[in-house]
């Protein structure tokens, strides 16, 4: 009951923090220099023209005057027009969201892979020269951002060795059997793994890319906190009872190491998605980030707004998550 | 003959000439209850760590034998030497708050090392379970073994601790000043516990304490460590009546009940303290031609 209490009131605080953001960007990306009008028109356009299609956005209006109108939209799940594309910003947004979550999530698994691998890997083996690497591997890890991580993949696994695909989501000329925009999720579920390899194939590279410097962060943060979980007496009593270190780490200390972890990589993972706007880019890949930057070179303005609250919808969806997998995995919690 | 048979055990801090155990020997009869006492830094945990395998990495084993029911411990490759231990022997740790796993229920924590290690059918390692908590008179066995540890107070917790310690009917205990962490009313029931599971066991126990006061009520021999070394190996009568070493009879000064109650209690002094390190030293020195 409690529980089902303090999800409400996340909920509450949730939407007035997506409600700030609305404001916010509405605001800000109407005063930066910039006109979608000027974008649209040919060369030699009018000055009725651009009076005419002004007019016809809402521009004229003030911005106080247009952000009510966007409001009353939105309450009824009406996000506006792209001005580009002249479709509504709800199913555009809604048709690219599949692609970035997809790659996202597969970042984040691999992310949890080669981090979790490492640090137990590196707990496992404390004090040895294997420790001193992952120890160095995560430095550097860290000091690359991950764009430049997509730039070295793709000379890498393109340009040296080319085994994957550097560009696009799947395939062109493949013909797609889905019904949703979920590509990897559906090919899985409808058995077709020759699909499934190719899509694969080409998520692989820019998943990589944002899931380096995650997996550095997730392989640093667990280490530490098993390294000091494995001093504790219980982990002590867990050996003395002819456990095996690995079975004590796996069994005794990671249940308790990963609580403080999780917290800390759910707001990575916040940042990871931010990253997919550039990393979409790099790859021509075709999600979210990629629209968005389209939509800023455009001035796209109810596209950008569109997108940046679909953005802040995920970003605070993850915090939920990360809140209730903490409260869910922590006894002290789940009963109180 | 005896059980635990440690001979000569020497180690020190990895890399540095500081000895944390010196030639220390030490015997524990099968059923017998041998106390080990010694200021604080004295290396008393590390003689039970060290029986116990669970030494820090910092610390380094340079000789001896650690001989466990005729088997030299440190002669045996890892893996062989943890199932025997786990088998074997069994710890009481200090601080109950700290030893029990947060994030486990109270009924595998028990049941672990019977289901795990010495393969018994879970049914019967939650039955024995059951058993022994009964038999540390815990109520409600039953959901005791459902709880999280964070719902049980100190004291339960210690009895839970030394249930699943007798677990397996090992053959040694190590109570590392199991008593220590405890509410001072706690800690005479806890200790009257052990005494009585010792004595229906027959379990051979090693007591770790400061306290010379436990130790007339419930070891049956004893043990003076200093500085890694033991100065006197006695029976309970013969320390309590006539004290071999001098750091011992100024240990007993040291203690109430053992004096005139009323009298004042002597530290142990400065002259005892210097003499002692000397011939630590100099025993030390010659060991080492
Ligand atoms: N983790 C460790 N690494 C290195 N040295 C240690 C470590 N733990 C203890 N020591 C040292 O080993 C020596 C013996 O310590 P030990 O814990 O066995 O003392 P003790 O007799 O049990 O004392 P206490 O009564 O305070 O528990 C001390 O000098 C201590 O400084
Ligand atoms: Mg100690």
């Amino acid at each position: 009951m409690q529980f089902l209490q303090s999800v409400l009131l996340r909920l509450c605080t949730t939407l007035i923090t997506l409600a700030g953001v609305a404001v916010i960007v509405f605001f800000v990306i109407r005063v930066v220099p910039g006109n979608p009008i000027a974008m649209m028109l040919p060369p030699g356009a009018t000055e009725a023209d651009v009076a005419r299609l002004t007019a016809l956005y809402g521009l004229d209006k003030s911005i106080p005057q247009q952000f009510l109108i966007w409001l009353s939209g939105v309450v009824q799940g009406d996000f506006g027009t792209s001005i580009t594309t002249k479709q509504p910003v709800l199913q555009l947004v809604l048709s690219r969201l599949p692609a970035t979550l997809e790659l996202s999530v597969m970042a984040l698994i691999i992310a949890i892979i080669i981090g979790g691998f490492m640090a137990l890997t590196g707990t496992r083996l404390r004090g040895s020269k294997t420790e001193a690497a992952i120890d160095i591997g995560n430095g550097m890890a860290l000091s690359v951002p991950d764009f430049l991580w997509g730039l070295i993949l793709i000379l890498a696994f393109g340009v040296l060795i080319p085994i994957f695909h550097i560009s696009g989501r799947v395939t062109p000329s493949l013909p797609l059997p889905f019904s949703t925009n979920f590509y990897l999720t559906e090919s899985l579920l409808r058995l077709r793994f020759d699909l499934w390899l190719d899509i694969a194939a080409h998520m692989f590279m820019p998943a990589l890319a944002l899931a380096i410097p995650l997996a550095a962060i997730i392989s640093q943060l667990l280490k530490q906190s098993l390294k000091e979980t494995m001093h504790l007496d219980y982990v002590t009593l867990a050996r003395t009872k002819g456990y095996s270190e690995t079975h004590v780490i796996l069994r005794e200390a990671l249940p308790n190491a990963i609580l403080p972890t999780l917290t800390l990589v759910g707001v990575q993972f916040t940042f990871l998605i931010g990253g997919t706007v550039i990393i979409e880019r790099l790859f021509s890949y075709e999600g979210l980030g990629n629209m968005a930057i389209d939509a800023v070179i455009n001035r796209d303005l109810p596209l950008i707004q569109g997108i940046v609250i679909l953005f802040a919808v995920i970003f605070t969806g993850v915090n939920l998550l990360v809140d209730l997998t903490y409260a869910a995995l922590n006894p002290r919690l789940r009963h109180a | 003959m005896s059980y635990l048979s440690i001979r000569n055990l020497s180690a020190r801090l990895k890399g540095r000439p500081d000895q944390i155990l010196r030639r220390v020997s030490l015997e524990v009869a099968a059923g017998e209850v041998r106390g080990l006492v010694g200021e604080s830094g004295a290396g008393k945990s590390m003689i039970g760590k060290a029986i116990l395998g669970t030494l820090p990495q910092s610390v380094e084993i340079t000789g001896g034998q650690i001989i466990l029911d005729g088997t030299d411990l440190l002669a045996l490759p890892a893996a062989q030497r943890r199932t025997l231990i786990g088998a074997k022997c069994a710890l009481i740790p200090q601080d109950p708050l700290t030893a029990l796993n947060p994030s486990r229920r109270i009924g595998p924590q028990i049941t672990n090392r019977l289901v795990d290690i010495l393969h018994w059918s879970r049914a019967d390692a939650e039955k024995r379970a059951r058993d022994l908590l009964a038999e540390v008179q815990i109520p409600d066995p039953e959901r005791v073994m459902r709880s999280y540890p964070h719902e049980l107070s100190g004291g339960m917790r210690q009895r839970i601790l030394i249930a699943s310690a007798f677990a397996a009917e090992p053959k040694l205990i190590i109570a590392d000043e199991p008593t220590t962490a405890l509410d001072v009313t706690v800690q005479k029931q806890i200790l009257k516990l052990i005494a009585a599971m010792q004595a229906r066991h027959g379990t051979a126990l090693l007591f770790v304490t400061h306290d010379l006061g436990v130790v007339s009520k419930v070891c049956q021999s004893l043990s003076v460590l200093y500085a890694g070394y033991v100065l006197e190996d006695s029976t309970i009568p013969e320390f309590f009546h006539a004290p071999k070493h001098p750091y011992s009879r100024a240990l007993l000064a040291a203690t109430p009940k053992y004096t005139d109650p009323d009298g004042s209690l002597t530290p142990v002094s400065d002259a005892v303290i210097a003499a002692t390190r000397a011939e630590v030293e100099a025993a030390d020195r010659s060991a080492h031609v």
